[in-house]
């Protein structure tokens, strides 16, 4: 008897409160950045594509929808020489960004994704790639690894010491 | 014997060290510097575990695995804590420099480091200091460097120079300063490189062309496929994505190629992606020749028509191959009718293998494995640059040699994966090893003697140690010495081949092997092996050795008036015939149609070119130098209008309505006719499952179950998915579903085990460390050996012919390259760069006579040519012999045992210098 009075009065109080229901498309609600829509593919700060070509987004998607070939630079880095994503097959599950080891690829609060044309769903790197860093604003890849690039020698990379010379007696 | 892992009982073997036992037992335990081929050392620590004095002791003490011999009853524990923590413990240490690279490492995704370290479950970095780093180097076209991601396990340096007999990489400085390296910058010299992409356990040494296009391992699309760059025909597992063919891996064979490939293998499948395969884009040199010599496409229904017109009810001659596959030649030899059949081989090559199989139909010797060769106590090579004839053999009388060492370790009891300690003992000394060839070979560093001789007067040779043993004496001291070492050896190995093209040498090894067996005891085994050309010279030499009258190709050329069209499976006959027998085959009245897979000149010259699909895309049979099939199948469909040379031939018949060859329409057709055509091809169809084969229901899967972008790949495309091409034709299946696990051996299209994702992962399909696969001992083996001995012997009448030499003129011999002297992977860009320029070898003398140093161009003469080569100076040469690259596009033309006459080029000028990075040496310095 108590319970159904509570849940009377439960509902009840729904008719007063302030409505969750927004006017979409007209009024946008409030998605935080760290939402699950549209995916994008990043820069790092200093301009460069982020994306190492590491394929361990494409291995951890869940529906298979990401494919890309690593192809080389000229000082010998790694970057996507195409990069594609079927967003008619993508789920938003977040695990190609979680599975990001350079934070390249990111989910964003953008949802609007309707096409007429099936086709239209599926997006290559020049669709993905943005101008920006997205939600990281810090890091780049290629100053923590050990490779070898065009802006940095061996030894300069986050907490490395001076190449050993081989030839030296020294202890 | 048994000893107790954390209680459970265990089944060992003597002499077996515990990692092995833990192994064998299915039992995880981490290593890193241990590798089944060879041996412990101890270096790594990360094998450790706990032993017991006896069940009372509770606390023990941590004993390396890999160092520890199985004693019965003997208790370890791999789970104690202190086990677990000691190994955790090494991995992190191991870890201290290992820069921040997996995503960028060709290694990721397939790393033993990786698996390890997840293994002992190290997750977490405690150490803040600074990392060393490493400045990597240039080691040619083949290998890649990224020296910081090393952990010091000497994988690499105990394979290269121990295993491999290298000499230029090895490890330098000390401490934590080790370094993995050459001297300076520069090719790696070893023909067997390409094996640090799989000894290393982490990235150091990755595989660079593969590097150029790379994909993970989990996307690539694999199947069990054979190695077609030579005669001893390596199982190797090449990987697909994209329709492009992106690397080759070995493929464990406990009987033929084990653990290792030579780079021919490893690095000589890119021609299968070349710009030179021929498709139907009309530049491409495949189609129908129009009146303007050029080729017009047609479509695959019309190019058959076309044929068909041209050889219904016609006269057909057709040509075979030994790069072809066995069901395509025999289907050829079949549509043509068997006496209208040539076999493809040059005269020679055609002599030279049917001595190599009537010999192997007979002799009493054993013809042995590749890892029976390894157990051999002493060895003659006579006329063979093993190197480079039967690159992975090579490697295996390297190990032969170290049977002298394994005796003295047994002498102290010593188990012979004791490596360290084996190699101490024995110091340089080797099991003895005589060369007789014409000129330098790769093994003059093993050998303990090494003889020049001319090809007859290398038979010469072996026919005087025969007599030797059967009690003649000789005056020449050498035939004395190699007639003693055969005759106190155990198990002695006679070693020849066809690279001379000297049927006088094949079976004067033949009679010298028979000779031998009659000296010794019939427990004494002597062994008999001969290297062949291709990588099907057997299969071919078998269809036709019951022929009474082979049509021999020169005949064919002189013959070919009287028919109207003539098909050439797979095969450049410039390689193997005279300009002028070339002109009468393509004189124009004879209608010439030609399958080939890469540009050529006999190509150019065909009326109609059907693009065919490489080994990497068809499936197909190859019959070893030892007479061994086995079974290749296609990795990914053949794109654009090519078909299977087999799928090509069957559609001709089809069309020409052949009667015979009315009922085949599929490959297991093919398969089972072919072994009821002759009784020697009786054990065909046990080669491998025909294409009904299901593992619990399920065919082979070739993709991992990790295969990636599945709902992408073909995206760009058409958005609608299409289905997974379906496969009739072969028990593999293009798709991630199904089980890649205790199938036979012949179907493991890749290795992989939940927490092995490296190639070590190979151990859990092995029935033992070292051992057969699982799938071996359960079904067919490991190929089907096709000839068995009669052990008749043969009565030899031996006449060796002695060419008769004028004077100031030289006998050409061919000297084989790995990379360069094989047709097709020649296309390759790697090995074409690695083959460098065509040569001429001259001895010193002669080098010094004609005023010419290495590098100097020098003309060549026969009769009806001028060639003009550079020089090579060779260390060692018979008397009248100079060697020249053979296979190469500009010496396709010259032909072993021409008579040459010598000079210097007068018109070549060494290239200019305009700037040098050598230093300019002054005063005489
Ligand atoms: S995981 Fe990140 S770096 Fe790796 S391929 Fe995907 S987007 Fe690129
Ligand atoms: S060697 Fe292994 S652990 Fe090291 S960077 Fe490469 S993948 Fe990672
Ligand atoms: S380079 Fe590789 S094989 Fe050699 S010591 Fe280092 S990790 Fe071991
Ligand atoms: S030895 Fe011959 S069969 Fe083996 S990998 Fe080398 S080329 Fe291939
Ligand atoms: S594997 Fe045993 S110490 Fe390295």
């Amino acid at each position: 008897m108590l319970s159904q009075l509570r849940s009377i009065w439960e509902i009840l109080k729904h008719s007063v409160s302030k409505l969750d229901t927004v006017q979409y498309p007209e009024q946008k609600p409030y998605l935080a950045p760290r939402y699950r829509g549209r995916i994008v593919l990043t820069r790092d700060p200093d301009g460069e594509e982020r994306c190492v070509a590491c394929n361990l987004c494409a291995a951890v998607c869940p529906v298979d929808c990401i494919a890309l070939q690593k192809d080389t630079r000229e000082d010998g880095t790694w970057y996507p020489e195409f990069f594609r994503i079927n967003f008619s097959r993508c789920i938003m599950c977040g695990m190609c960004e979680e599975a990001c080891p350079t934070y390249a690829i990111q989910l964003t609060p953008d949802f609007e994704m309707c096409e007429y044309d099936r086709q239209n769903m599926v997006y290559e790197k020049e669709n993905l790639l943005i101008n920006g860093v997205g939600k990281y604003p810090d890091y780049n890849f290629y100053r923590v690894s050990g490779m070898q690039t065009a802006f940095k020698d061996k030894g300069q990379a986050q907490n490395e010491a001076e190449p050993i010379d081989t030839k030296s007696l020294l202890p | 014997m048994i000893i107790f892992v954390d209680g459970q009982e265990i089944e060992v073997k003597q002499g077996e060290n515990v990692l092995e036992a833990c192994l064998n037992a299915g039992l995880d335990l981490p290593y890193f510097c241990w590798h089944p081929a060879m041996g412990s050392i101890g270096s790594c620590r990360q094998c450790a575990l706990v032993q017991y004095q006896n069940p009372e002791d509770t606390r023990g003490r941590i004993v390396m695995g890999c160092m520890t011999q199985v004693t019965d009853g003997a208790r370890f524990s791999l789970n104690a804590q202190n086990a677990t923590e000691f190994r955790e413990a090494v991995v992190e240490s191991l870890m201290l420099n290992h820069p921040h690279d997996c995503p960028v490492c060709a290694e990721g995704g397939e790393c033993h480091l990786q698996d390890m370290t997840v293994m002992v479950g190290h997750r977490d970095r405690r150490y803040t200091g600074k990392k060393n780093t490493h400045r990597n180097q240039y080691l040619g076209p083949l290998i890649q460097h990224e020296m910081n991601r090393c952990i010091t396990c000497y994988r690499c340096e105990r394979y290269y120079r121990d295993y491999a007999g290298g000499s230029d990489l090895g490890a330098q400085a000390s401490r934590d300063h080790v370094y993995f390296g050459r001297h300076q910058e520069g090719v790696l010299e070893s023909e067997f490189s390409g094996n640090l992409v799989e000894v290393c356990p982490t990235g150091v040494f990755t595989d660079k062309p593969f590097l150029k296009h790379y994909s993970r391992k989990w996307d690539l699309q694999s199947a069990p496929s054979i190695c077609s760059g030579c005669g001893v025909g390596c199982n190797i597992s090449p990987g697909e994505r994209y329709g492009k063919l992106k690397r080759v891996h070995n493929r464990y064979n406990h009987e033929v190629n084990g653990y290792f490939l030579c780079d021919r293998g490893r690095f000589g499948s890119g021609y299968i992606n070349s710009d030179q395969r021929l498709d139907y884009s009309g530049l491409k040199g495949a189609g129908l020749k129009s009146a303007d010599a050029t080729f017009a496409a047609v479509h695959q229904s019309q190019a058959i028509e076309t044929a068909a017109g041209w050889l219904q009810g016609k006269k057909v001659l057709g040509i075979g191959s030994p790069r072809a596959s066995l069901e395509s030649n025999y289907l050829l030899r079949e549509l043509v009718g068997r006496s209208n059949f040539s076999s493809g081989f040059s005269d020679a090559e055609a002599a030279v293998v049917r001595s190599i199989i009537n010999i192997q139909k007979t002799t009493v010797a054993t013809n042995p494995t590749i890892k029976q060769m390894e157990s051999a106590d002493a060895i003659l090579i006579l006329g063979e640059d093993i190197t480079n004839t039967a690159p992975r053999v090579a490697l295996a009388l390297r190990q032969a040699l170290r049977n002298k060492s394994f005796e003295l370790a047994e002498q102290l009891g010593l188990p012979e994966w004791q490596d360290a300690a084996v190699r101490n003992l024995a110091q340089d000394q080797l099991s003895p090893m005589v060369i007789v060839s014409a000129m330098d070979s790769r093994l003059d560093d093993v050998a303990s003697q090494l003889i020049s001789l001319s090809p007859a007067a290398i038979a010469d040779f072996s026919c005087a140690v025969t007599a030797s043993l059967q009690g003649q004496e000789s005056d020449d001291k050498r035939v004395q010495q190699v007639a003693n070492m055969l005759s106190a050896a155990k198990r002695p190995l006679i070693i020849s081949g066809s690279s001379m093209l000297s049927a006088n040498i094949v079976d004067s090894a033949a009679c010298l092997a028979e000779a031998l067996q009659a000296h010794k005891q019939a427990a004494q085994e002597v062994m008999l092996s001969f290297c062949v050309p291709e990588a099907n010279s057997m299969g071919l030499g078998l269809l036709v050795n019951e022929d009474k009258r082979p049509l021999r190709l020169s005949r064919l050329a002189k013959k070919i008036d009287t028919v109207d069209a003539v098909l050439i499976l797979e095969n450049d006959l410039e390689r193997r015939l005279s300009q002028s027998e070339l002109d009468l085959i393509f004189s124009g009245k004879t209608r010439v149609i030609s399958m080939d897979l890469l540009e050529n000149n006999t190509l150019a010259r065909s009326d109609l070119v059907l693009p065919v699909a490489s080994y990497a895309e068809s499936q197909g049979t190859l019959v070893n130098a030892e007479s061994r099939a086995q079974r290749h199948y296609p990795v990914f469909e053949p794109a654009a209008e090519r078909l299977c040379s087999w799928q090509w031939l069957l559609q001709l018949a089809a069309v020409m309505e052949h009667k015979k060859l009315a009922g085949i329409a599929h490959f297991d057709q093919i398969v089972e006719a072919c072994s009821k055509s002759q009784p020697i091809f009786a054990d065909l169809t046990a080669v491998a499952p025909d294409h009904s084969f299901r593992d619990r229901g399920l065919k082979v899967p070739r993709q991992t179950h990790r295969y990636s972008g599945r709902t992408a790949i073909n995206a760009d495309v058409s958005v609608h998915e299409p289905p997974q091409p379906t496969d009739c034709e072969t028990p593999l299946a293009y798709s991630m579903e199904g089980l890649n696990r205790d199938q036979p051996a012949s179907l493991i299209p890749y290795v992989w085990s939940p927490g092995w994702n490296s190639n070590q992962s190979l151990q859990k399909f092995q029935a033992e460390v070292n051992g057969p696969l699982k799938g071996a001992l359960k079904h067919s083996g490991a190929g089907q050996r096709l000839i068995k001995s009669t052990q008749q012997g043969l009565e030899y009448k031996l006449k060796v012919t002695h060419p008769r030499m004028q004077k100031g003129r030289w006998q050409l011999l061919p000297m084989h390259r790995v990379h360069g002297s094989e047709e097709l992977s020649a296309y390759t860009d790697e090995i074409a760069e690695l083959a460098a320029q065509a040569f001429v070898a001259l001895g010193e003398t002669v080098a010094e006579k004609l005023g010419v140093a290495e590098g100097e161009m020098v003309v060549v003469s026969t009769a009806d040519q001028e060639i003009s080569l550079q020089v090579k100076v060779l260390s060692r040469v018979a008397k009248n012999c100079v060697g020249f690259s053979v296979g190469y596009d500009k010496t396709k033309s010259l032909r072993a045992g021409d008579s040459v006459a010598l000079r210097r080029d007068k018109s070549w000028q060494p290239p200019q210098v305009i700037a040098t990075d050598r230093g300019v040496a002054s005063n005489g310095c």
